[in-house]
């Protein structure tokens, strides 16, 4: 049998010894290879990126780890195109064993057994958390957003980001210092982020505080619009550029500043 | 069902005699003055006067404060000869000792107002048997039994989380390194005798050091490097006595606020000064992002908060800062020995 390609990834180096013993003691029953071992999302994450596609088969993660924690590194985990299957292991995480039992999501409970760690990774599909499921355990979204630069990976924290806005092929996530192309999709992000960010146009979303205001802008030729009607766009805080609102959004954008 | 029986017993045990309040304590003094010139302040209505209500009650407290203050002078000093007594003894005592501030003070201020003494004893004894029979009533209001259930209620608490990555951690070095999972073993076990023992007595504070720091050696098989302490309590004495399980909580919260989000970890510094009257502690970890001290940390602090208060009254504090990136507890307690 090809043995199972691990990825180990806990905050405490105890738990991470632990995970290779038993990983030895059920070798003889489920054959195990660990690729690595890291301490927390971020570098599992970047791990990954590093090895060609589909080397990891199994992603051993924690809940609790600084930087990025086992929930959010499975989000993003999902989003590659050979995403591993996930296996969370915790020790006490009330809120995230709850979720668990909810969604039927498997999970060991640190102290971890032999049997019962082999059960689980018999048993992991790389198909079995659902973008749905991950949405339930994770009701926020993600808190931050991977964009690939010149090779290397960066993290862009989403309450840093004060709007989307979607070109031709990407989408740009604007922060107070600069720009980042990131590879989502806005209606995915307007999924992901309803409870904090406003679609106001076709082609952009606003982070529900950075909204200041609005401004009478006229005349400017609007996409499709009358090029003589004067339109509202929207004042930020913290950025001088004025964004255009739809006619379309302008309600929803009323609602929001209590006009 | 032992624990039950546990329980019935300590109540029983505890029915004891009333107690006389403590009169050194700042609470005892502050409801007494409260209550004498509430006592003045009701005086002053009832005679309704022609020159007005604040005249009176300024009249009558300069007489009431200072004989108050006197007799609870001499009734602190007297304190320890005080708790040695019967409680009707106790109580007698203390209305001579009353009684004689309050003559004394007669004997100094009627010179500007005149007044006949057997007046003034007469409210003084009246008062003093009355803010008595109120303190007995407040003590069996607030029954040390009840007292009890809620100091172990308060003290039995600890981070699940904590136990099993403990656990978790020691299972972990087993093999590569047994002696030192014997010693983390040693170390948990001795941590929960101290948490399900009962809490009820103040214990020395060179106990609660030495468990503080097999608490954190434990969270340092965990944790490894990433947890640094810094231990400056030279300074302090360590006779004083303290509530037990005072600074575990607080070292926790810390650890597990301060510590475990950082991906580099960080520096707890542990602080104890004293002087003659007073001990201050400080716990203070570093604030790093996502680790915001939320609703764990709060119950924790409201749940030491409620200990102090039912050990020392108001004579004990507890206050969190947040400066320099640091988060930062401090507590001050009256020095008390032996």
């Amino acid at each position: 049998m090809k043995p199972l390609r691990l990825l180990i990834v806990d905050d405490e180096a105890p738990a991470r010894a632990r995970l290779r013993d038993l990983l030895g003691d059920i070798t003889a029953q489920l054959p195990t290879e660990v690729v690595a071992e890291v301490a927390d999302g971020v570098s599992a994450l970047e791990c990954i990126d590093g090895l060609p596609p589909g080397t990891v088969d199994v992603v051993l993660a924690d809940i609790r780890m600084p930087r990025m924690d086992g929930i959010e590194l499975a989000q993003h985990l999902a989003r590659l195109s050979h995403p591993p299957a996930v296996v969370f292991a915790t020790a006490y995480d009330q809120y995230a064993v709850r979720a668990f039992d909810l969604n039927a999501v498997d999970y060991l409970l640190k102290p971890v057994r032999a049997e019962r760690l082999a059960a689980a990774l018999k048993k992991a599909r790389p198909a079995s958390l659902t973008e749905a499921v991950l949405r339930e355990l994770a009701p926020a979204g993600r808190r931050q957003l991977r964009c690939s630069e010149r090779g290397r990976v960066l993290l862009v924290p989403v309450a840093e980001v004060i709007y989307f806005r979607a070109d031709q092929k990407y989408v740009a996530a604007r922060t107070a210092e600069r720009e980042y192309l990131l590879e989502e999709s806005l209606t995915h992000l307007e999924a992901e982020f309803a409870a904090s960010f406003l679609r106001i146009h076709r082609n952009c979303l606003v982070a529900r505080e950075a909204v200041a205001g609005v401004a009478r802008e006229a005349g400017a030729a609007s996409e499709g619009g009358d090029a003589t009607e004067a339109h509202w766009a929207l004042v930020l805080r913290g950025l001088p550029e004025l964004l255009p609102v739809s006619r379309r959004q302008w309600p929803q954008v009323k609602a929001l500043l209590g006009i | 069902m032992g624990f039950k029986r546990f329980v019935s017993e300590s109540i029983r045990e505890n029915r004891v005699s009333p107690r006389l309040p403590d009169t050194c304590n700042i609470g005892v003094w502050l409801r007494v003055l409260l209550a004498v010139n509430l006592g003045g302040l009701l005086v002053a209505f009832a005679r309704n006067p022609a020159q007005g209500i604040v005249h009176e009650f300024v009249d009558i407290a300069a007489h009431l404060e200072p004989a108050a203050l006197a007799s609870l002078l001499l009734l602190c000093a007297a304190g320890r000869l005080l708790a040695g007594l019967r409680y009707a003894a106790g109580a007698l005592l203390v209305l001579v000792i009353v009684l004689a501030a309050n003559a004394l003070c007669h004997k100094l201020f009627t010179v500007f107002s005149g007044g006949l003494l057997w007046h003034t004893l007469f409210w003084a004894a009246l008062a003093t048997v009355l803010l008595l029979a109120w303190f007995d009533l407040r003590m069996k209001a607030k029954a040390p039994a009840l007292t009890e259930a809620r100091l172990m209620a308060l003290t039995a608490r600890i981070r699940p989380h904590f136990l099993f990555n403990s656990l978790n951690a020691v299972l972990g070095v087993l093999r590569t390194d047994p002696s030192r999972a014997e010693r983390a073993l040693l170390d948990l076990s001795d941590l929960f005798r101290v948490l399900m023992r009962e809490n009820r007595d103040l214990v020395p504070l060179s106990e609660e050091l030495a468990l503080a720091r097999q608490y954190l050696e434990l969270e340092k098989l965990r944790l490894g490097e990433r947890l640094q302490v810094r231990w400056d309590v030279d300074a302090c004495p360590v006779d004083a006595l303290v509530p037990p399980l005072m600074l575990q909580p607080l070292l926790e919260n810390a650890v597990y606020h301060g510590i475990e989000p950082a991906e580099a970890g960080g520096e707890l510094l542990v602080k104890m000064t004293g002087d003659r009257d007073r001990l201050i502690v400080e716990i203070s970890n570093p604030v790093t992002a996502g680790g915001g001290h939320h609703n764990g940390n709060r119950m924790a602090l409201g749940n030491i908060r409620e200990r102090l208060m039912l050990f020392y009254d108001l004579e004990a504090s507890l206050d969190t800062d947040e400066r320099e990136g640091r988060y930062v507890v401090r507590i001050i307690l009256p020095n008390m020995k032996k």
